[in-house]
C-alpha cells in the first residue's frame, strides 16, 4: 500500500470509529448496540494502522491470500447482524401488535363506560 | 398528616416483573410500616399473577403491556407521579430488599437533596454480602459517582432511592431504561441536572424469592457492563433543563 492509501485508510476508520461515538453521545444508539459497533470501529482502525497484523493472521489460519480472510470474517459479520436485525424487527412487531391491542380494548371499555355514565342521570330520574 | 417536614404528598413505588411469590407480602409490609403513603406496583409486562395479587393487597397497580425493564417501569412510575401530583417517589423492590420502615428516614433527607438513596455497606452488620468481581464493580462506581456527586457514596447501585424537588420531573422525563441506566446513569443525569444526590445508611435483607448471582463469570460480565455503562453515562449529552422545566406538575389532582 502506497503512503497516500494508507493515510487515506486510516483518516477513514478513525472517521468511522468517531462517528459510532458521537451517535452514542447522542444516544441514538442504545448500550446494547454500542458494544457491537464500538468493536467493529476498534477492530477496523487496528487493521489499517497495522496492515501487516492481517497478513500474519491470515498466514497463520493458512489462507493464502490475507483480503480473503477480512472478507470471509467480514461476511460472516454482517449476516450474524442481519439476523439480529431480523430478530429485532420481529419482536418489535409482537410488540406494536400488544400494544394496538391493548388500545382497542382500552377504547371498548371507555366508550362502555361512558356510556353507563350517560345512561346514569336517566336512571335518577326514572325513579 | 405529612409524613417528613420536607415533602407532602410521596408516593411509593415497586417496580415488578413476574413477582407473585413477594409482591402481595411487600405491598403489605410497606402499608403497615407507612400506611398514610400510598403504593403503586408497577407491573412490567408480567404474565403470572402479579397485577391481582398487587390489587389484592391493597396497591394501585399499573399495568405495563410490555415488558420495558426497570428503568422504563420507574419512568412510568415518575410520570404517574408528576401528573397526580404527587411530589417525590420512594423506590421500593417487590422481592422485599427493601425495608419499607426505613422509607420515612429516606423521605426526610429529600429537604437537604433531590435523590436519597438507601445504602448497604454502611454499617457491619448486614445480611446482604457482595464478593468478587461484582463488589469491585460496585466500589469502583461508588468511588466515581462520590466524585461527581460530591459526596460519599457507598451504594451507587441501590435502588433503594427516594426521588423529590426538580429531579422527580426530571426523571419522569429522562430515566434511563438500560442496563444499569436506573441506577448509574440516572445519578449522573441528576448530577448535570445540578440535583443534590445524598445516602442514608439502609439494611438490606436477603431477597425473599430468587438469589442474587455470585458465579465468577456473571459478576466478570456485570464487572464489563457497569464499566460500560459508567463510561457511556459519563460522555452522553442529555439536555436537562429544558425538560426539568417543562414537566412541572399540572395540579394536585
Amino acid at each position: 500500500m502506497t503512503d497516500n492509501n494508507y493515510v487515506i485508510a486510516l483518516i477513514g476508520s478513525v472517521l468511522i470509529l468517531a462517528g459510532i461515538i458521537e451517535l452514542l453521545r447522542r444516544r441514538q444508539l442504545k448500550e446494547k448496540y454500542a458494544v457491537l459497533w464500538l468493536l467493529v470501529g476498534l477492530v477496523l482502525v487496528v487493521f489499517t494502522a497495522f496492515p501487516a497484523l492481517l497478513e500474519r493472521i491470515s498466514t497463520a489460519l493458512g489462507v493464502a491470500v490475507p483480503t480473503n480472510l477480512l472478507f470471509f470474517v467480514a461476511i460472516l459479520f454482517l449476516v450474524g447482524v442481519v439476523l439480529h436485525l431480523s430478530w429485532e424487527a420481529s419482536r418489535l412487531e409482537n410488540e406494536t401488535r400488544k400494544l394496538a391491542e391493548d388500545v382497542a380494548i382500552l377504547r371498548l371499555e371507555l366508550a362502555e363506560f361512558k356510556r353507563e355514565q350517560d345512561r346514569a342521570p336517566e336512571l335518577e330520574q326514572n325513579d | 398528616m405529612p409524613v417528613s417536614a420536607s415533602v407532602l404528598r410521596p408516593l411509593i413505588v415497586v417496580p415488578a416483573w413476574n413477582e407473585e411469590q413477594t409482591v402481595g407480602e411487600t405491598v403489605r409490609e410497606i402499608r403497615t410500616a407507612t400506611p398514610e403513603i400510598p403504593v403503586l406496583v408497577v407491573s412490567d409486562g408480567s404474565t403470572d399473577l402479579t397485577v391481582h395479587l398487587a390489587r389484592l393487597a391493597g396497591a394501585r397497580v399499573l399495568e405495563l403491556p410490555i415488558r420495558l425493564g426497570v428503568g422504563g417501569a420507574m419512568r412510568a412510575g415518575f410520570r404517574y407521579a408528576v401528573h397526580n401530583g404527587f411530589d417525590a417517589a420512594v423506590q421500593v423492590d417487590a422481592d422485599g430488599q427493601h425495608d419499607p420502615r426505613q422509607v420515612p428516614a429516606l423521605l426526610d433527607e429529600l429537604g437537604d437533596a433531590e435523590v436519597v438513596i438507601g445504602a448497604r455497606f454502611c454499617d457491619r452488620g448486614d445480611a446482604y454480602r457482595v464478593r468478587g468481581p461484582r463488589r469491585w464493580a460496585m466500589v469502583v462506581l461508588s468511588k466515581v459517582l462520590s466524585w461527581l456527586t460530591k459526596t460519599r457514596l457507598t451504594d451507587a447501585t441501590s435502588g433503594f432511592k427516594a426521588t423529590g424537588g426538580q429531579a422527580l420531573p426530571l426523571f419522569a422525563e429522562h430515566y434511563p431504561d438500560e442496563y444499569l441506566g436506573d441506577t448509574v446513569e440516572s445519578l449522573v443525569i441528576a448530577v448535570r441536572a445540578g440535583c443534590v444526590v445524598t445516602q442514608v445508611p439502609a439494611r438490606m435483607r436477603p431477597r425473599r424469592g430468587g438469589d442474587p448471582s455470585h458465579r465468577p463469570l456473571k459478576s466478570l460480565l456485570y464487572l464489563c457492563r457497569a464499566g460500560l455503562a459508567l463510561a457511556l453515562a459519563l460522555i452522553r449529552q442529555w439536555d436537562v433543563t429544558p425538560a426539568a422545566q417543562k414537566m412541572r406538575p399540572v395540579g394536585e389532582a
